[in-house]
């Protein structure tokens, strides 16, 4: 709209800058305590400035192994994003060519994201106690030797994972349907008839064109995995994910530590989506490069 | 007015849907690269939720679940639901749909504006790509951390009540502020209201610039034009949002349990309490109550929309 900017902009200015301040402040403020004094408490005013409670946190918060859960966090994240953006992608392909019950594969998508998630987890949790309850039938049954000191099934790549997928998955296939939905699909055609095969137009053509929006959806499931907590709650076994040790934390420890806690995950999270933003920068800039090339 | 905006929708619909019917061979490999997919989610959703819909059924005692039909575990649910007071599953989802509504009545109106403001009036799109990324980052971080954030701010002694009290405002500090109900909307609040934002920005994005101008050569006021063009125009991202924060908050128990200083019920966290009680069946029964309601609070605003249509 090219109206002059009247009463109505500098409003909706005023209460989109009130937004930002409240989506920003309060993390801000943990940010800053987090470098609170050593006789600092969990409250302004800060009492000196120091890294007293990231070394804290560096020994460990009480019984909690704060790292372990970190590492196992990092990992589930990446192998999360990794499947996110495999399956995700060839699904995007498969609903673009349409297969009988397509219908009824994106209606699952979008249930998995409506149903809450406290219902989603402990369905997964069930279904793996009934599980291993089984397994523990059978063995009794057969006697076989294998399954006689079965534990559990559930776990960190097991139930966790399939949790996090229900949740990392429908936002990647809404991504690669906005995404196929603006895809000129005479570049294939093109690729075809210069000779390319089905799959040396995937790794050639689509792949390096869509780059950006998998940069996308990697960020999405990487993050999302990284913060799950709900759909993690019920689904996994005896070792938590940092969010899960977080939220624990949350009633039991009443120092600094927990802040020095928090500007580290929001570190990781906000490197991890730095990252992604630079490279589908970089990735965009090169195209327009090589296509300003391609022109001379 | 809506029929102006089809044409656009439905292409970019007809770029979605099936392009190439094609040989058999291309469906046999649509099949092998859906199959994935579809494999996640029958086995970490539909199955979970029919073994939650049969074990809800089953008997269960302190030790273990028994494989054998009741309904005992429903009319526990509603125990003295008839009676004269409300029981105490009513009163916990009254709680919930009371923090529901409290939360769309803020985030729908704080959403619009802003998805508003970002759509119409800024007119760089690098800009505006910039500031919807700052609305949207948040959503990638932590959400306990976001939640604990609050504590130096409301608490006892926190930010706001020592403000207030520098300036004579108050003289004792308010003790509601955190874990209260007033702390939950808020985190609510603080939380969802990005998902309103992304629908309605999309709905609001794709409305045809020039049916607003044709509204004003027809002499529509600003106010005319906000609600009868862009706010029929926008209800799909609207439906969605609603959608969403609904969702999102009919099922919590992790912000009511942190910012509620785990004193206020709401029915995510009955379920998660019975489970940690290893009384599976009667959680599989709340579950399959708070999965019904859910359904019938969204069912009327998915009938408004094809939600696929909207990417």
């Amino acid at each position: 709209m090219d109206r002059p900017r009247g009463l109505a902009f500098y409003l909706l200015a005023g209460v989109f800058a009130l937004y930002v301040l409240f989506l920003y402040g309060p993390t801000l403020t943990i940010l800053a305590l987090s470098f609170q004094g050593p006789s600092g408490g969990l409250t302004f005013p800060m009492n000196g400035v120091s890294t007293h409670w990231f070394a804290k946190l560096w020994e460990g918060v009480g019984v909690v192994d704060i790292w372990a859960a970190l590492r196992r966090s990092l990992a589930l994240g990446l192998v999360v994003m990794a499947l996110t953006v495999t399956i995700a992608f060839y699904a995007g392909i498969a609903f673009r060519k349409g297969f009988r019950g397509a219908g009824l594969v994106f209606a699952l998508a979008v249930s998995s994201l409506i149903v809450p998630s406290i219902v989603v987890s402990l369905g997964i949790g069930l279904e793996f106690r009934l599980l291993d309850d089984a397994i523990k039938a059978l063995a009794a049954a057969t006697g076989w030797g294998f399954l006689e000191d079965h534990g559990t099934l559930m776990g960190l790549y097991t139930s966790a994972l399939g949790a996090h997928l229900t949740w990392t998955l429908p936002f990647g296939l809404l991504i690669m349907f906005a995404v196929f939905n603006r895809f000129d699909p005479a570049y294939e055609e093109a690729a075809r008839d210069l000779g390319a095969s089905g799959p040396q137009t995937l790794r050639h053509v689509v792949v390096p064109i869509l780059a950006p929006a998998l940069v996308g959806v990697a960020l999405f499931g990487f993050t999302l995995s990284f913060d799950e907590l709900a759909r993690t709650s019920q689904a996994i076994g005896g070792r938590n994910t940092l969010p899960l040790e977080l939220q624990g934390l949350t009633t039991t420890v009443t120092t600094p530590e927990i802040y020095a806690l928090g500007t580290m995950t929001t570190a990781v999270s906000a490197l991890v989506i730095g990252t992604a933003l630079g490279l589908t920068l970089w990735l965009q800039k090169r195209r327009a490069r090589r296509a300003m090339a391609g022109l001379r | 007015m809506t029929d102006l905006a089809l044409p656009a929708a439905e292409t970019a619909a007809r770029t979605a849907a099936p392009t190439v019917a094609g040989r058999p061979r291309r469906r046999t490999l649509a099949y092998l690269q859906a199959a994935p997919l579809a494999l996640v989610f029958l086995v970490f959703l539909v199955v979970p939720l029919v073994l939650t819909g049969i074990v809800s059924l089953w008997e269960y005692n302190e030790y273990e679940i028994i494989p054998a039909l009741t309904l005992q575990n429903y009319a526990d649910v509603f125990d003295g639901c008839l009676s004269a007071d409300l029981c105490t599953t009513l009163r916990t989802y009254l709680s919930t749909v009371k923090f529901v509504a409290l939360t769309l009545a803020i985030t729908l109106p704080l959403g619009f504006a802003i998805a508003y403001f970002l759509a119409f009036y800024i007119r760089s799109g690098t800009v505006r790509m910039g500031l919807f990324l700052l609305c949207t980052i948040p959503f990638w971080t932590s959400n306990v951390i976001r939640m604990i954030s609050w504590i130096p701010l409301l608490g006892r002694n926190g930010l706001v009540n020592d403000t207030l009290r520098a300036l004579g405002l108050i003289r004792a500090p308010i003790e509601g502020l955190l874990y209260s109900d007033f702390a939950v909307v808020l985190a609510f609040v603080h939380l969802d209201t990005v998902f309103m934002i992304v629908p309605i920005f999309n709905s609001l994005a794709r409305i045809d610039r020039r049916l607003i101008e044709a509204a004003r050569d027809c002499g529509a006021s600003g106010a005319q034009i906000l609600w009868t063009v862009i706010l029929p125009l926008a209800k799909p991202g609207i439906a969605i949002g609603t959608i969403f924060v609904t969702t999102l908050v009919m099922g919590d128990f992790v912000t009511v349990g942190v910012m509620g200083g785990q004193q206020i019920a709401s029915v995510g966290k009955v379920i998660q309490v019975q489970m940690a009680y290893l009384q599976f069946p009667a959680a599989a029964a709340n579950a399959m109550v708070l999965l019904a309601a859910v359904l019938l609070m969204i069912l009327g605003l998915t009938r408004m929309i094809d939600l696929r249509r909207e990417l």
